[in-house]
C-alpha cells in the first residue's frame, strides 16, 4: 500500500500518483477469512465460543464497516466528519422501521438502508462540499449534536416510535441451518464485511480512488488534471455515508433494538476514536478501530475501575477519559494510527535487513 | 406582544451566555486559526469548579473571580503542553484532539461530581421591579455581567499594550514577532483568557440549566452558530451574533408555538432547539461564511 501511511496534507510530494502496482491479496487473509466463516461450526458446536461471544464479534465487525466508512472519507478523501452517528442512526432506523412496519426480511432492509444512507450523505456533502477543514468538522459536530433531537421529531414519530425506540427481533438462520442466530448473524455480518473490504480495496485502486487521494493531497493539481472535485467529493460522502450505514442497519439487527438515544455524539466520537486508533488512511486499520471500540465500550469500565484501584485515584476513572488520553497522546507518539505505526515498523524492519543482504 | 416582548427579553438573556462562548471560540480562532470543540466542556467544568467552591463557603462573587483565574490557568496550560507542538500539524489532528480535550473534561466532570443534577443557585437578589413580568432578576444580571465583561475586554484589545501585543501577534505573528512581541506567550494568554471567559458564562447559565456534565451541549452549538453569523473573525460581531441566534431561537419556538395553536399544525418548538442551531450553522456555513462582519478571507494559491 504506497500511500496507506501518509495522512491528509502531509503526503509526501515524492510518491507518485501514478498507477500503484495491482495489489494482490496475500493467502493468509484468504486463510483468516476462511477460520472466521468457519468459528461458528468449530468454536460454536464445541462450546469454545459463546452466544455472546459471537455477538461481541459481530458487533466488532459491525463498528470496523462504520470506521472504514469514515476512513474512506476522512483518510483517504481529506474530509473531515465529526457526524457519522448521525449516518449510522438513519441506517439502523431505516432497517428498524422496514422491518417493523412493513415486515420486510432483514436481508433485505441492508441495500435499502445502504441506499437510504448514500442518498442521505450525498445531500448532505453537497453543501458541506464549499466546506473545508475545520468549518467541515463543525457542521459535521452541529450534525452529530442535533441527531437525537431529529430522531425524537413528533412528525417522525408514527415511523419511530419517538423516544420508546423500535424493538426488533433477530432471525433465526433459514434452511435448519443449525446454528444459533448469534452464530448465524454473525455470518451475515462476517460477509457483508467481506464484501465491503473487497469493494472499498477496489473503489481505491480505481479512477476514482485515485481522485479521491489527489483531491486529499493536492487540490489544486487535482484541479488542472481535469478531476471534478464536487462530483468525487460528494459521491466519496456518499459512500462514507452507505458505509456506515449500513453498519447501523447491521447493528440494528444484532442488537434488536433502536432508539433516539443510542445515537448521541458519543457514538460519532467512537467512530472516530475507532478511526484515528486503527490508522486513518489504512483499510486494515479498520479492523483494528473496530476492536478498539469495541473493547472499550464493552471493558473500559471494568479496566478504568481497575486502574483507578490500582494507582489509589480518589475518583473512579469514567471510559471517556481513556478515549481523550488514548486520542491525544495517538497524535503524538503515532499520528497514522496502530496500522501505519506498524506499517512503519514492518518497513525499518525490511530495510535492515535488506541492507544486510546487500 | 407581551409575550413576544418576554421571548425577546430571556432570548437576550440566553443570548449573553452564547455571546459569551462565541467570543472564547472566536479569540481562539483569531490567533491560532483553530476551532475549539472543546470550549463547552471547559466552561462547564469551571462552572462545577465555582460550584464546589461555593460549596466550601465562599461567596459567589469570590468564588467566580477565583475560578476564572484558575480556568485561566488551566487554558494556558492545555495550550503550551498539548496544541503548542501540534501547531503546524494537518486540521484533523488538532480536530481529533480538541475531542479528546471534550471527551476527558466531560467525563472528569462526571467522575468527580457525578452525573447527577445539581442545583446551583442564582447569585442574584430576588426582587421585583417595574417590568419583572417580562424579565427575571437573574437573567437582568446575566446581561450586565456579560456586557461589563465585554466592554472591559475591549478596553483592555484596545489602550492596554499587552492587549496591542496580543492582537498584533493574531493578526500577523511574523511581524509582530520581528516588532519584539512574543507571539507564543500570547497565544497561550488568548487560551487563557478564552477559558475565563467561558468560565463566566459556565457560571452564569448554571443556575438557568442546573449543573449536569452534559449542560453546554446545545450552548457551545449556539455559541458557534452566533460566532458563525458575526462572522468568526470578528470578536464584536460574534457577541453580536451571540445575542442574535439567542433571540432567534427563543423566536422560533415562539413562533412554532404560536402557529401550533392558530392551525393545530406542529412544525417546530422548544424540542428542536439543536436542530434549529444545525439549520443556522449549515446555513451561514453555506451562504456566507464570513459571517455578517467577518473578513473574507482570499487564499492564496
Amino acid at each position: 500500500m504506497a500511500t496507506a501511511s501518509s495522512v491528509p496534507a502531509t503526503s509526501t510530494p515524492t510518491l507518485p500518483l501514478a498507477l500503484p502496482a495491482p495489489r494482490k491479496t496475500p493467502m493468509w487473509v484468504y486463510a483468516a477469512i476462511a477460520f472466521a466463516a468457519l468459528l461458528p461450526f468449530i468454536g460454536g458446536k464445541t462450546g469454545l465460543i459463546s452466544n455472546f461471544q459471537f455477538l461481541q464479534l459481530s458487533l466488532m465487525i459491525v463498528y470496523s464497516i462504520a470506521v472504514l466508512g469514515l476512513i474512506l472519507l476522512t483518510g483517504f478523501n481529506g474530509q473531515i466528519s465529526l457526524g457519522h452517528g448521525a449516518f449510522f442512526a438513519i441506517g439502523a432506523y431505516a432497517a428498524a422501521i422496514l422491518i417493523d412496519r412493513w415486515g420486510w426480511p432483514y436481508l433485505a432492509t441492508l441495500p435499502v438502508a445502504a441506499l437510504f444512507c448514500f442518498i442521505a450523505g450525498y445531500l448532505f456533502g453537497k453543501p458541506a462540499l464549499r466546506l473545508e477543514g475545520h468549518y467541515l468538522a463543525l457542521a459535521t459536530f452541529a450534525l452529530a449534536v442535533a441527531t437525537p433531537q431529529m430522531l425524537k421529531y413528533r412528525h417522525l414519530e408514527p415511523l419511530t416510535n419517538g423516544v420508546q425506540g423500535i424493538n426488533i427481533f433477530k432471525p433465526d438462520p433459514p434452511f435448519g441451518v443449525p446454528l444459533s442466530a448469534d452464530q448465524w448473524m454473525y455470518l451475515v455480518v462476517l460477509s457483508v464485511a467481506v464484501l465491503m473490504f473487497w469493494f472499498a480495496r477496489n473503489l481505491l485502486d480505481s479512477r476514482i480512488g485515485r481522485a479521491m487521494r489527489a483531491i486529499r493531497d493536492q487540490p489544486l493539481a487535482a484541479d488542472t488534471m481535469g478531476i471534478d472535485q464536487p462530483r468525487v467529493k460528494t459521491i466519496t460522502f456518499g459512500i462514507s455515508a452507505l458505509y456506515v450505514g449500513l453498519a447501523g442497519a447491521l447493528h440494528a439487527i444484532i442488537f434488536e433494538f433502536v432508539s433516539p438515544d443510542s445515537f448521541r455524539f458519543e457514538l460519532s466520537i467512537a467512530i472516530l476514536v475507532g478511526a484515528v486508533v486503527g490508522g486513518i488512511a489504512s483499510l486494515p486499520g479498520a479492523l483494528i478501530g473496530g476492536l478498539f471500540v469495541q473493547v472499550i465500550e464493552k471493558y473500559a469500565e471494568a479496566l478504568t475501575k481497575k486502574l483507578s484501584h490500582a494507582v489509589h485515584l480518589p475518583i473512579e476513572l469514567e471510559p471517556w477519559t481513556i478515549y481523550g488520553i488514548v486520542l491525544i497522546a495517538l497524535m503524538y507518539l503515532m499520528p497514522n494510527g496502530i496500522a501505519g505505526g506498524l506499517a512503519k515498523l514492518w518497513s525499518r524492519i525490511k530495510t535492515t535487513s535488506g541492507n544486510k543482504t546487500a | 406582544m407581551e409575550q413576544f416582548i418576554q421571548q425577546v427579553a430571556s432570548g437576550l438573556a440566553s443570548g449573553a451566555i452564547y455571546a459569551c462562548v462565541a467570543l472564547a471560540l472566536v479569540m481562539i480562532f483569531v490567533s491560532t486559526d483553530h476551532l475549539n470543540f472543546a470550549q463547552g466542556e471547559m466552561a462547564m467544568f469551571s462552572a462545577y469548579l465555582t460550584w464546589q467552591f461555593i460549596q466550601w463557603g465562599l461567596n459567589f462573587w469570590i468564588a467566580l473571580p477565583v475560578c476564572m483565574a484558575l480556568s485561566f490557568a488551566i487554558g494556558v496550560v492545555i495550550e503550551r503542553a498539548i496544541l503548542r507542538p501540534l501547531h503546524h500539524q494537518p486540521v484533523l489532528s488538532n480536530v481529533v484532539v480538541f475531542i479528546g480535550l471534550l471527551a476527558i473534561f466531560h467525563s472528569m466532570a462526571g467522575a468527580i461530581w457525578s452525573h447527577t443534577i445539581k442545583a446551583f443557585e442564582s447569585p442574584f437578589p430576588k426582587v421585583q421591579f417595574a417590568g419583572s413580568g417580562y424579565i427575571g432578576p437573574h437573567q437582568i444580571g446575566m446581561i450586565l455581567v456579560t456586557v461589563v465583561m465585554l466592554l472591559a475586554l475591549g478596553a483592555f484589545f484596545r489602550f492596554t499594550p499587552l492587549g496591542l501585543a496580543m492582537r498584533a501577534a493574531a493578526q500577523n505573528p511574523v511581524s509582530a514577532r520581528l516588532a519584539g512581541v512574543n507571539v507564543g506567550w500570547m497565544l497561550a494568554l488568548g487560551w487563557g483568557m478564552a477559558a475565563a471567559v467561558g468560565a463566566v458564562a459556565g457560571a452564569l447559565v448554571a443556575p438557568m440549566v442546573y449543573l449536569e456534565p452534559n449542560m453546554m451541549a446545545s450552548i457551545l452549538l449556539y455559541g458557534f452558530a452566533g460566532a458563525l453569523v458575526g462572522g468568526i473573525s470578528n470578536p464584536a460581531g460574534a457577541v453580536f451574533g451571540g445575542f442574535l441566534v439567542g433571540v432567534l431561537e427563543n423566536l422560533v419556538g415562539f413562533f412554532g408555538n404560536a402557529l401550533e395553536k392558530s392551525t393545530g399544525f406542529y412544525i417546530i418548538g422548544n424540542g428542536e432547539k439543536l436542530t434549529v442551531a444545525l439549520i443556522i450553522v449549515i446555513t451561514i456555513l453555506t451562504l456566507k461564511p464570513s459571517g455578517l462582519f467577518g473578513r473574507v478571507t482570499v487564499k492564496r494559491v
